[in-house]
């Protein structure tokens, strides 16, 4: 596949995550922010989201399966998790962590373990749409390209 | 706080002269990534921590030695831009132990920003 074609590949594919909800503005707000003092930024700062999101994660499911549950411990980890997707532009993810929160608010077990696997999908799809397109990336670099940010 | 970020430091007025030096507050790894980045492209000075405490420390006012005058001038902190929920110290608690200080401290403009939207969640 030549550039040009790649490059197409991308712009639709950023297209669709925004559609989606995957991403929000906060990601194209990110993208400019690279630059070739700082080629590598996005990627960098959406590898701390990795790291940050499966231990967040963790930090929820343990919280989650002691008895007592302490709502406020759950609740502390999930507005962690909403401020970072915030951060990078990670709606969806931020949305059901929103929900989330409310759930540790009235101290609903179960809309609570819901909504932690509702976060472990999205995130999973976001992570799979992300490493696709930090790839698409790499193959456009590779070949000489540039990348199409989002307008 | 990265979002809420974006919208303050368009908003900084232009400094010629001297770089601003910024004193930036987060507990979450991501945002003081996004904070520094951000600040540094506005060619601000950037001295990023993870907590009030340590930012106390940064400042020379945990209780430790006094700072000479020498001291602060080298690392004179124009601005002091904070998470708002960290867990220790919330920013607000930062800004207050701040402002209790009766010296040049008290002078320096502290931002708290927090990513919450529903008000009392926001402990007054």
């Amino acid at each position: 596949m030549d550039v040009l074609q790649l490059q197409r590949k991308l712009r639709e594919h950023q297209a669709a995550m925004i559609r989606e909800g995957f991403l929000d503005d906060q990601f194209s707000q990110l993208q400019k922010l690279q630059d070739e003092s700082s080629p590598d930024f996005v990627i960098e700062v959406v590898k701390m989201f990795f790291d940050d999101s499966e231990n967040l994660l963790n930090n929820m499911t343990r919280a989650l399966g002691q008895v007592p549950v302490d709502f406020k411990q759950v609740d502390a980890h999930v507005h962690q998790y909403k401020g970072s997707s915030a951060s990078v532009g990670a709606a969806r993810v931020k949305n059901v962590c929103a929900t989330f929160r409310n759930f540790c608010e009235a101290q609903n077990l179960e809309g609570c373990v819901r909504c932690l696997q509702q976060l472990q999908h999205e995130y999973s799809l976001l992570k799979n749409n992300l490493q696709y397109l930090f790839r698409l990336q790499e193959e456009i670099q590779a070949a000489g390209g540039s990348i199409p940010t989002i307008e | 706080m990265a979002s809420a970020a974006n919208v303050f430091i368009h908003r900084l007025p232009e400094v010629s002269a001297h770089e601003l030096h910024v004193l930036a507050v987060d507990d979450s790894h991501v945002d003081r990534k996004v904070i520094e980045r951000l600040l540094k492209i506005s060619s601000c000075k950037v001295t990023v921590v993870d907590s009030g405490t340590r930012a106390l420390q940064y400042l020379g006012l945990d209780g430790g030695e006094e700072n000479s005058s020498i001291d602060f001038d080298s690392m004179k902190v124009n601005l002091i831009m904070t998470d708002y929920s960290m867990p220790g110290m919330t920013g607000f608690e930062l800004l207050k132990k701040i402002k209790q200080e009766s010296s040049i401290f008290r002078e320096i403009p502290v931002v708290v920003m927090s990513s919450e939207n529903i008000l009392t969640r926001i402990d007054r």
